[in-house]
Parts: structure tokens; C-alpha cells; sequence
């Protein structure tokens, strides 16, 4: 049923529409709506199971302390239900799943993205501070030198687990982390003369270490009475090493100290411990930033020594990949519109090819195939030629431009075929009728016509080969580099590709913070970019 | 536990004999080799990822720096394993990983075209050029390099003898990252040896890996400077080798790099007991370092099995010379050298740079890196 059929069933008055002949469920739908038992039904089970697998991702978000997320499942899953319980509404009923996805994939990427930019994330910086306290406390922790490696029995007595542990010239010790270790002469041994039983006391089975390892893991049997004498420890339940720690940290002035050096490492707001000497310890934690992924994302001089020349080319390569893709499309599409054109459905099939065609993946294939030396375009195509095709600046320029070409012209050619073939052959006709030659008759008449149309498409493309990252990365990695900077940075380098350098590359790691600010400079430019060619679309179509 | 897929079938009978003795069952997960790291950090830093990951060492220091990796005490069994593989696996004092092999790269020899080794590169570019003078083969000397990139990596084993390391080393054996060792005086003597081989057509940019490979088991090239992985192609493809050390430019020995292979337990593993049991008592037997080798063919990191492995005279030619290496520098800082370093080589070996210049150039700008 089409929504126009909707008012003509509504006025035919069958017999369920009569009241009082409305079935039990009839609540659920709008009066008029001809809502069988088996859509509300099959509405009820779709329903159900959304709700279903909201409350699962509630109670999972809730044991991981999610709670903004949470709150805004929550949010959503009532506004979905609210929607399709609702009698009217029906305009909502359509666009509900298109927001949600919207909402999902779109919204919470961008601002997630927003979130991160205003943040240190990255390598060093990516866990809470608790975790970064954890780490560095397992991290404090050093096998005394030297010190012998136990055989190690874990007991249990009235629910409290204590070491058996049995050293390497055969004395057996019993000790607790409350209790440090005292020999033990009535230890029951297995053959190889490890002790495994304790009278008074219950060994654990492997399968009931498995069941407590996080208990057996806390657990730290002090050496002697003297606690700087380190404690036994344990990690696979059956051998045990005597550990000191170096590194401790005090909770009321939230701070680190080296006990070996007596170096005290503070926090200083700055997403680490710091010490006076500015001695950082890794790793740190996650902390907002403010600004400053901005500032430096200006002040970085890796972007900033090229900035410009990378910008031009970005530009340059955008344009040109659109009007290059689209001319040579439009022009294939114009050919084989001509009725008298044989074979045309072989022809088209061969020129989706390269669409068809992973972009990355052509990309590594044409970056073999134009290797100077040994490329099948030098060596086969051009006769032994040595062309450096990616190495030199101009060339690597031109390829790039060309490969992407050759990946881009199908679909321009696509869409030119089914915007071609929507135009009425008449139009075309009575041009020439009017005396117009046929190539006048296509500028004046068919591709102002065909714009209107496809000039959305190609603003998009601009979009997309302003970002386009494969072609790029897989073909020259940006390359070749600048000779005159010092910087990764290279001739066919586009924005995208030296923020993915300066962010993931060559720095001293990955700096999710820095790439996000950095992600949102572009967007802006890419935005606004596209509003202003958008109006020029407009008055494009107020033409006609 | 997440592994790649070249060595989950080894990994099979340790993970069944494992179920067996405790019933833990041990979940492999194949995960794509080039993302693993990354995905094991950012997944183990938000609580999720596996208890185990199999990987090379220098992923350590960027585990240790992000907190993802729990040490892992090797107790008396360290001492079954080679020095070299232990050495590696420790990062600021503390071991991370158990080992299981090692690799590096030597210099393979067709007995066929070469029946005598040689000792230093300027000999080996002379009995290379005698080879291809005479007709029997189309390249003296063949090494993968990356028309984009270069590779700095195979090239650092000749580049050592000359005294430049990438980063010096301290008393405890510890990369250093505030002394460069690139811009010892040197560096600036292997780079200008290097343009001159690239001169004398033994280096060639426009060769990577792949067409490296395909040309010396073609038998067109008597030496292939390249690291056990590419050995049973070799052979598959009836090719006589033979393995020489790397050849020397300097006055002082060749260390190449050594990789060396582990599995790595996660910070926050759920299962940490079991993971460790695992790693420690059912990964270091020599019946699964064995299996690991068969698969992959990379020399053991374990003594016992290494003397098994080593019965084949490839393998214990490549261990011998893994033990004049030195283990990758897995510091941080090391992700600040490449792309400089790896430019400049290629610069060198086209002709494009004057290695006078080049080369100290070079240092400056690693060196405001490395400062951040």
C-alpha cells in the first residue's frame, strides 16, 4: 500500500473502520489505520525486542559505570517506544529508525570526536587514574635479587588463603599476607619433595585457584617481621618470588614516591605523575585539556613549515579529481547514450571494473605497476623507459591525479548515465530543430539539465577527495618528501595524510587528542567549503 | 588470547595438553599481525581485550608506556631461554614476555654462483660485480628496500660496523634515549660508503622485498641480504645457499637487529593466574617451542629446542649470527627515527643527496623529535 492510497481507504468505510467493530488492539493503532492483528503483532515482537536488548546493554553499561551512555540508551529507547505506542505520529513512526541510526553513527561519532579533542589522549594517556596507579604499582614491584624461587602450595583456612611454600634447598615455610613466613616441620610433601598439605588447613585444587585468582594474586606473604624485607608473591599459583617495592603511592597527597631514591613524583594536573625535575612516570591518565590540542595543532611546526604548499595541493588534487573524474564520465556516458552504439552493455560492465575494485588494494597495485625500474608501465608499456613516476614531485603529482582517475571516472560515468537517460530525447531534439548544432544543443540544453541533478554528487566527491586517504597513503605515502624541511612531509601529501602523520607517525606515538582538534580544523574547512557551493547549486536550479 | 594466523595450528597441542591437566580451555583468537598492537592497547586501556597476545618485543615499550602488560617473572627457567631473547624481553629492568624465538637478518649466499664467503661489503660488492661481469647473474648484491621508504632495518647491521648505533646503550644494556647514536662520526662514513655501492649498482631503491626475493631464487643475484622468513622459499625454489654473517663496512663488528618473538599477558587480564600458568609452564616446554618452530622456522628462543632446531645448519648459521645482535629498541622514542632515517638512506642510494650533508642533517632533525 502507498501513503496515497491512505485516504481513499479511509473514506471507503469498510466494515472494520465501523465502531464499536474495532478489534481489542485497536487502541494501538489510529483511528482509520487498517493495522491487521498480525502488524500489531509483528510491531509488538520488534518493539519488544529493542527493549530487550536495551535493558541487556543497560545493565552491561551499568557494570562498567557508563552512565551518561546509559542515560542516553535510556533516553532513546523510551522516545522509540513512546513513538510507535503513540496512535498518531505517523511521520515520526517513518523517521524514527533513520534518526536513531543518524543519532548512532553520525552525531555520537562527531561528538565523541569533540570530546577527544579536548582531551590528552593517546600513548601514555589512555587509561583512568586509577588504572595508571595500578600500572605503576605492579610496575614498583621487583624481584628481590637473587632471591630464590619457591614451589608454591596455596591453602585455605576458615576462608582466609595462606603459602605453603617450599624453598629450592627443600625447607618449607607457611605464611599469610598477616603472617609472615614460619617454618613448618609437619608439612605433607608429593614426591619430588614439594609440600602440599597442612594439617589444619585445606589445599586448593587448580580449578579452585582459577575461582579465587584475584584473591591469590593480592596476596603478599611478608619475608619477616621486618616489612622493607620485601614479600612473597605469586602469578600462576604455583611458584612464588620475593618482591619489593619501589615505587608507593600515598593516597592523602596523592603522590608517588620512589622509595630507592627518594624522588617524589606528584600530580600536577598535567595527566601524570611529575616529579620536581620533571621526570614524568609512564603511564599516565586520560584529563581534559582545554584548548590545547588547538593551540598546538597551530603551533606544531610540523604542520605549520608546510602548511601552505600541503593546502594548495590539497586543493588542487580535489578539484582536479572531480573535474577530471566527471568529465571523463560524463563524456563515456554521452557515447555510449548514442543509440546506435553496438555492444554497450559489454562497454559498461568494463568500466565499472575499477569501482568495483577495492581503492586501497588498487592503490598497492598501481604503486607496483609504476615502480621506475621494474613496473609493468615502464617496463612493458613504455619499452624500458626509467620514469620515476612516485619519486619525482611533478610525476608523483600526476600519478596520484591519474590513479585516482581511473578509480573515480566509473562512478561519475554511472551517474551521468542515469541522469543522461532521464532526460527526454525530445529536449535535445528541438534544440536542433531550432538550428542549434548538436554540441551547442548538449551545452545549452542537456548539461545545465544534467547538473542540476548531479551537482550535489560532485560537491560530495570534492568532499571525499579532499580526505582521501587511500590513494594517497597506498600510492606514495604523501611522498616524495620536501627536500627543503625537515619534516615527513612530501609533495603529494594532502591534509589528511599529514595529520595522520603528525598524529600517528613520526611524533613519539599516537596523540588521539591532537588528531581529533585536528580532525575538526578540516571538517570546519570541508563545511563550510560545501555550504558555499551548495548555494551556488541553488541558483543552478532557480534557472529553470 | 589473540594470535596470528601463521602461528595458531602451533599453538594447538599446548592449548589442548593445557585443557587437559587443568580444563582451562584457551580461546585463540586469529587477529591481522599489522593491528594487533594497537587494538590490544586501546582495548586492554578501556578493560576489554584478551588475557594473552603473541608478538614481537619491541611492542613492549609502548605496552609498558600505556600500562597494558603485566611483567612476567621468568624465575630459574630465564636461564633456559638464550640471553639475547631474555635481554630482549626486558624493558627497564622488569621482563615482559616469554620468548619463544629469535630472528634477525644475515647474508644468504648461492653456493651456485659464490662458493667462497666474504667478509667485508666492499668485497662482497666486488665478487658480486665479478658474478654479473661474467654473465651468470643480473644483480651483485640484493637487499628489500622501499622505493618510498628505503629500510633501514635490513641496512643497520652493516651500518653498525661503522660505530652508529641508532640509540647508545647504557651500563645495564638499556637503550638510551638521549644519546643518538646516528650522529657518531660514523654514520656520516656508512653513508658515504653506501652511495658509493649504490654507485657501483649494489643498492637499488626501485627493488623491494618482493622483487628481491623473486630475482635471487631466480638465481640472479648471489647474495640476498634478508632474515630466515624468506628460507623455504629459497629452498622450495632449489636454490644452494649458504649463510654468511653481515658483511662489515667499519672497523668494528656488525650487530644487526634481533627480533625476538613472545606472548605478552595483559595488564588487565581476567583470567591472570590461568594466563600466566599457561605462558610460564605449557609455552616454555620444549614440545610447544618446537611446534612454533615447525610452523614458523624461526630459530627457538629456548636453548633445548634451539639445539634441536639447530641440527640444520641454516638455523644454526642464523642463531650464530643473532648472537652478535643487539635486540630492536622497543623505547618509545624509536617511532621518532624511522621515517627520517629511512628517507635519508633512500636519498643516499639514489644520488639525490650529498651523504656529507645528509646524514647530520638527518641526526638534527631525529634529534627534535626524540626532544619532542
Amino acid at each position: 500500500m502507498t501513503l496515497t492510497d491512505e485516504p481513499r481507504t479511509e473514506g471507503s468505510g469498510s466494515p472494520d473502520q465501523r465502531p464499536g467493530r474495532r478489534g481489542p488492539w485497536a487502541w494501538l493503532s489510529r483511528p482509520g489505520e487498517t493495522d491487521g492483528l498480525v502488524g500489531i503483532l509483528v510491531k509488538i515482537v520488534l518493539l519488544a525486542v529493542v527493549d530487550a536488548f536495551a535493558l541487556y546493554a543497560v545493565f552491561l553499561l551499568a557494570a562498567q559505570d557508563e552512565w551518561l551512555v546509559l542515560a542516553i540508551g535510556v533516553v532513546l529507547t523510551v522516545a522509540v517506544n513512546v513513538v510507535y505506542l503513540r496512535r498518531d505520529g505517523l511521520p515520526a513512526k517513518y523517521l524514527a529508525p533513520g534518526i536513531v541510526l543518524l543519532l548512532v553513527f553520525q552525531v555520537f561519532v562527531m561528538v565523541y570526536t569533540g570530546f577527544i579533542a579536548f582531551t590528552n589522549a593517546g600513548d601514555g594517556h589512555l587509561g583512568s587514574k586509577d588504572d595508571a596507579v595500578a600500572a605503576i604499582s605492579t610496575k614498583g614491584q621487583e624481584r628481590v635479587p637473587d632471591s630464590p624461587q619457591y614451589q608454591l602450595s596455596v591453602l585455605e583456612r576458615r576462608g582466609e588463603l595462606a603459602f605453603l611454600l617450599t624453598a629450592p634447598d627443600g625447607a618449607v615455610t607457611v605464611g599469610s599476607s598477616d603472617e609472615p613466613q614460619e617454618p613448618t616441620d609437619d608439612a605433607e610433601t608429593d614426591g619430588s619433595g614439594k609440600a602440599v598439605g597442612l594439617d589444619g588447613y585445606t589445599s586448593l585444587s587448580f580449578e579452585e585457584l582459577l575461582q579465587r585468582q584475584d584473591e591469590i594474586l593480592e596476596v603478599a606473604v611478608p619475608v619477616s617481621d621486618d616489612p622493607a624485607d620485601g614479600s612473597l608473591r605469586t602469578a600462576d599459583g604455583s611458584s612464588a618470588y620475593e618482591y619489593r617495592s619501589h615505587l608507593r603511592y600515598d593516597a592523602a597527597t596523592d603522590s608517588v614516591t620512589d622509595t630507592t631514591t627518594g624522588v617524589v613524583y606528584r600530580d600536577e594536573g598535567d595527566g601524570a605523575f611529575v616529579s620536581a625535575d620533571g621526570d614524568e612516570l609512564v603511564p599516565g591518565w586520560q584529563i581534559n585539556v582545554g584548548f590545547d590540542n588547538f593551540r598546538r595543532a597551530a603551533e606544531t611546526p610540523q604542520l605549520r613549515d608546510s602548511l601552505v604548499s600541503v593546502i594548495a595541493w590539497t586543493f588542487v588534487f580535489a578539484t582536479l579529481s572531480v573535474v577530471l573524474c566527471f568529465g571523463l564520465g560524463l563524456f563515456l556516458a554521452t557515447v555510449f547514450n548514442v543509440a546506435r552504439m553496438r555492444g554497450k552493455k559489454f562497454y559498461r560492465v568494463m568500466l565499472i571494473l575499477p569501482y568495483a575494485f577495492p581503492a586501497f588494494l588498487s592503490g598497492l597495485v598501481w604503486s607496483g605497476m609504476l615502480n621506475a625500474e621494474f613496473g609493468f608501465i615502464n617496463q612493458v608499456l613504455l619499452g624500458g623507459a626509467d620514469i620515476e613516476w612516485l619519486t619525482d614531485p611533478w610525476l608523483a603529482r600526476f600519478s596520484v591525479l591519474f590513479v585516482n582517475l581511473w578509480l573515480g571516472f566509473p562512478y561519475m560515468f554511472l551517474v551521468c548515465t542515469g541522469a543522461l537517460q532521464s532526460i527526454p530525447d525530445e529536449m535535445s531534439e528541438a534544440a536542433r530543430m531550432d538550428g542549434a548544432s548538436p554540441w551547442k544543443a548538449f551545452r545549452a540544453v542537456k548539461l545545465p539539465l544534467l547538473l542540476v541533478s548531479v551537482a550535489p554528487l560532485l560537491i560530495t566527491t570534492f568532499a571525499y577527495n579532499f580526505n582521501n586517504f587511500n590513494v594517497i597513503y597506498m600510492l606514495t605515502r604523501g611522498g616524495p618528501r620536501f627536500e627543503d624541511t625537515a619534516n615527513d612531509v612530501g609533495a603529494t601529501d594532502l591534509l589528511i595524510t599529514m595529520v595522520y602523520k603528525v598524529a600517528f607517525g613520526t611524533g613519539t606515538g599516537r596523540d588521539y587528542g591532537l588528531a581529533s582538534a585536528l580532525a575538526i580544523i578540516i571538517f570546519v574547512v570541508i563545511g563550510v567549503i560545501s555550504a558555499l557551493l551548495f548555494r551556488r547549486t541553488k541558483a543552478l536550479e532557480d534557472i529553470h | 588470547m589473540w594470535v596470528d594466523a601463521e602461528r595458531a595450528p602451533a599453538l594447538k597441542d599446548a592449548v589442548a595438553s593445557f585443557k587437559e591437566d587443568k580444563g582451562v580451555e584457551v580461546k585463540l583468537v586469529i587477529k591481522d599481525f599489522q593491528a594487533a598492537r594497537d587494538d590490544f592497547i586501546t582495548q586492554v586501556s578501556a578493560g576489554k581485550g584478551p588475557d594473552l597476545i603473541v608478538g614481537p618485543h619491541d611492542w613492549v615499550g609502548k605496552f609498558v608506556q600505556n600500562g597494558v602488560v603485566a611483567p612476567l617473572e621468568l624465575g630459574d627457567k630465564a636461564s633456559q631461554f638464550e640471553d639475547a631473547a631474555v635481554q630482549a624481553m626486558t624493558f627497564e629492568g622488569k621482563t615482559y614476555g616469554l620468548p619463544y624465538a629469535i630472528e634477525n637478518v644475515a647474508l644468504v649466499r648461492n653456493t651456485a654462483l659464490l662458493p667462497e664467503p666474504t667478509a667485508t661489503m666492499d668485497d662482497v660488492v666486488a665478487a658480486g660485480k665479478k658474478v654479473v661481469d661474467s654473465g651468470k647473474a643480473k644483480y651483485p648484491f640484493l637487499v628489500g628496500l622501499d622505493p618510498k621508504q628505503g629500510d633501514p632495518y635490513h641496512l643497520y647491521g652493516i651500518q653498525t660496523s661503522y660505530g652508529a648505533p641508532v640509540f647508545e646503550r647504557n651500563a645495564e644494556g638499556d637503550y638510551d634515549p638521549t644519546k643518538l647514536g646516528l650522529g657518531n662520526p660514523g654514520g656520516v662514513e656508512f653513508a658515504k660508503d653506501l652511495a658509493a655501492w649504490s654507485k657501483a649498482g649494489a643498492f637499488n631503491a626501485n627493488i623491494t622485498g618482493d622483487i628481491a626475493k623473486d630475482a635471487f631464487n631466480k638465481g640472479e643475484s648471489p647474495y640476498f641480504l634478508t632474515g630466515p622468513w624468506n628460507i623455504p622459499d629459497m629452498q622450495k625454489a632449489g636454490i644452494e645457499i649458504a649463510i654468511d654473517p653481515i658483511p662489515t663496512g667499519g672497523s668494528e663488528a656488525a650487530t644487526p637487529f634481533i627480533g625476538v618473538n613472545g606472548f605478552f599477558i595483559s595488564a588487565k587480564a581476567k583470567n591472570a593466574l590461568a594466563a600466566s600458568e599457561f605462558a610460564l609452564n605449557y609455552l616454555s616446554t620444549e614440545d610447544a617451542q618446537d611446534a612454533l618452530f615447525a610452523q614458523g622456522g624461526r630459530p627457538p628462543a629456548l636453548k633445548a629446542s634451539f639445539e634441536k632446531a639447530a641440527s640444520d645448519p641454516i638455523v644454526a648459521a642464523f642463531g650464530e649470527i643473532g648472537k652478535t645482535g643487539a635486540p630492536m629498541p622497543a623505547i618509545a622514542q624509536m617511532d621518532a627515527v624511522w621515517a627520517d632515517w629511512g628517507a635519508t638512506e633512500l636519498d643516499i642510494i639514489k644520488g639525490k643527496a650529498n651523504p656529507a650533508q645528509a646524514w647530520p642533517k638527518m641526526v638534527t632533525s631525529v634529534q627534535a623529535k626524540v626532544a619532542g
